[in-house]
């Protein structure tokens, strides 16, 4: 039987379109899986991230939509707004529930989903931020016998997001990784596991 | 079998029991926000396991609505997305207020505050005195808040600017005394509005509407309870009448959308074909 392959699910809030751009942005288009990520940085107005993203990556970049199939090769965001959760089908849902640390969408509520419905199927990776979003999450994942990435703080622009995962995610889980190394670990990850 | 699996078990068993013994049906809702919701239930009870909730959940008549507030978490606010307002204003009430007599139903009002922003601008266009809002919930206590129209002051300063946005015409205060730590709005709103509990899940038709505002409820459903919805909604829908859904919500999965046309494709909103049939 055919494995249906991992799916990445990340997060970032503070220096997270560097990061996002240096650990995503040399993936190929064929890169066998998805990946899907909150990031808080979102001010009034038009919503413009994945089109910033999209510029640098090879990847199809675009908005998270209700209901949509997860594909290899993209690149989802959750909107503006909206938590974004994976279902056991690895489609998207999105959800106006209230603010979780603050933020909608938060890192923590798409973590904890993946966890649930993907099991040791997903790959956390844990990007620059300034706030403890995501760390609960990835301890979740971990728990289910995924792995996950974390941005060695010391590359980080702002390290309080990947130092505390760090502090919460068993070292058996967790692997730490200087940010331009995130991209080729992923991609060998990716080639080796898939093929 | 992994605890995750035995916890996917325990969902259907409580969704199965809410059914039996109370007549809601959650079979159709997104299943990862059901199971965070439920997760948020069982930290409320200060149970293990869900399962732990079960006895109660058939015994104990008080425990149903806990469950229905947790499993319908209103998360709202008045003028939300303040530019479907403005287009709303500007597009959809010219029209509306040729008719002598408008109503409009809001499913899934929460505790009201879009229902009440809705009143506003039918009051600043001119045309509430003419107009009846229709709003639904499956949450009592919701509509309670609702019909009370009482709000918390903390969210005034958000709420006014996004009336600001919304081209309001006035101050957001000329609609509400505010006083101590809360918002209490103007009666003379207050007499254009229903509210009534209403399960769009199993209940028929509401009203026969001039515009339906379904906005970010469809997200919490599976397809075949979206397709139920939406054909319900246009069953309730008046030739030409409009349809206004959540940003994240559109027409494209569902089997009728080619009766209705977009007013504005990037507000969800939408109309129903004049030669559409209609009511």
């Amino acid at each position: 039987m055919k494995r249906r392959g991992r799916v990445i699910v990340f997060g970032c809030s503070t220096g997270g379109v560097r990061a996002m751009q240096t650990a995503f942005g040399l993936l190929p288009v064929d890169y066998p899986w998805p990946i899907v990520g909150v990031c808080h940085l979102h001010a009034q107005g038009r919503w413009l991230m994945p089109e910033v993203l999209a510029r640098g990556c090879q990847l199809k970049v675009q908005g998270a939509v209700e209901k949509e199939r997860l594909q290899g090769g993209h690149l989802y965001l959750a909107p503006p707004g909206y938590h974004l959760l994976l279902e056991r089908d690895r489609s998207c849902s999105l959800t106006v529930d209230e603010k979780v640390n603050g933020s909608r969408p938060a890192i923590d509520p798409l973590f904890e989903s993946a966890a649930d419905s993907l099991g040791d199927q997903s790959i956390a990776v844990i990007l620059s931020g300034a706030n403890r979003d995501g760390a609960e999450g990835a301890y979740r994942i971990a728990a289910q016998g995924g792995l996950c990435v974390i941005q060695d703080p010391n590359t980080a622009e702002a390290e309080e997001m990947p130092r505390a995962a760090l502090a919460v995610v068993p070292a058996a889980q967790r692997v730490v990784v200087r940010l331009e190394e995130i991209g080729p670990f992923l991609q060998t990850m990716g080639v080796v596991t898939n093929g | 079998m992994k605890p995750s699996e035995i916890e996917e078990v325990e969902i259907d068993l409580f969704v199965e029991a809410l059914r039996l013994r109370h007549g809601y049906d959650f079979r159709h809702y997104g299943r990862a926000s059901l199971r965070r919701r439920l997760l948020a239930l069982q930290r409320l009870f200060g149970v293990a396991h869900l399962v732990d909730l079960l006895p109660r959940l058939l015994r104990e008549e008080s425990v149903l609505s806990k469950v229905l507030s947790a499993l319908s978490v209103p998360v709202t606010e008045m003028f939300r997305d303040p530019e479907v307002f403005s287009v709303l204003r500007q597009e959809v009430v010219p029209v509306l207020r040729s008719f002598p007599r408008i109503n409009i139903w809001q499913v899934g009002c929460a505790t009201g505050e879009e229902a009440y922003s809705l009143a506003i601008v039918m009051a600043e266009e001119g045309c509430l005195q003419q107009c009846q809002i229709y709003a639904t919930d499956i949450n009592d206590a919701a509509l309670a808040t609702a019909e009370a129209g009482i709000f918390h002051a903390r969210r005034l300063a958000l709420y006014s600017d996004n009336y600001r946005l919304a081209g309001g015409k006035a101050k957001l205060t000329d609609y509400c005394r505010a006083h101590l730590d809360v918002m209490e709005m103007d009666v003379a709103l207050r007499r254009a509005m229903v509210f009534a509990h209403h399960n769009l899940v199993a209940d028929g038709v509401f009203c026969e509407a001039h515009l339906v505002i379904c906005r970010n409820v469809l997200i919490y459903f599976d397809r075949h309870l979206q397709d139920r919805s939406l054909a319900l909604v246009r069953q309730s829908l008046v030739r030409g009448g409009y349809l206004c859904l959540g940003l994240q919500e559109s027409l494209d999965a569902y089997a009728g959308k080619e009766e209705f046309y977009p007013v504005d494709r990037l507000l969800r909103i939408f109309r129903l074909r004049a030669d559409g049939g209609g009511r």
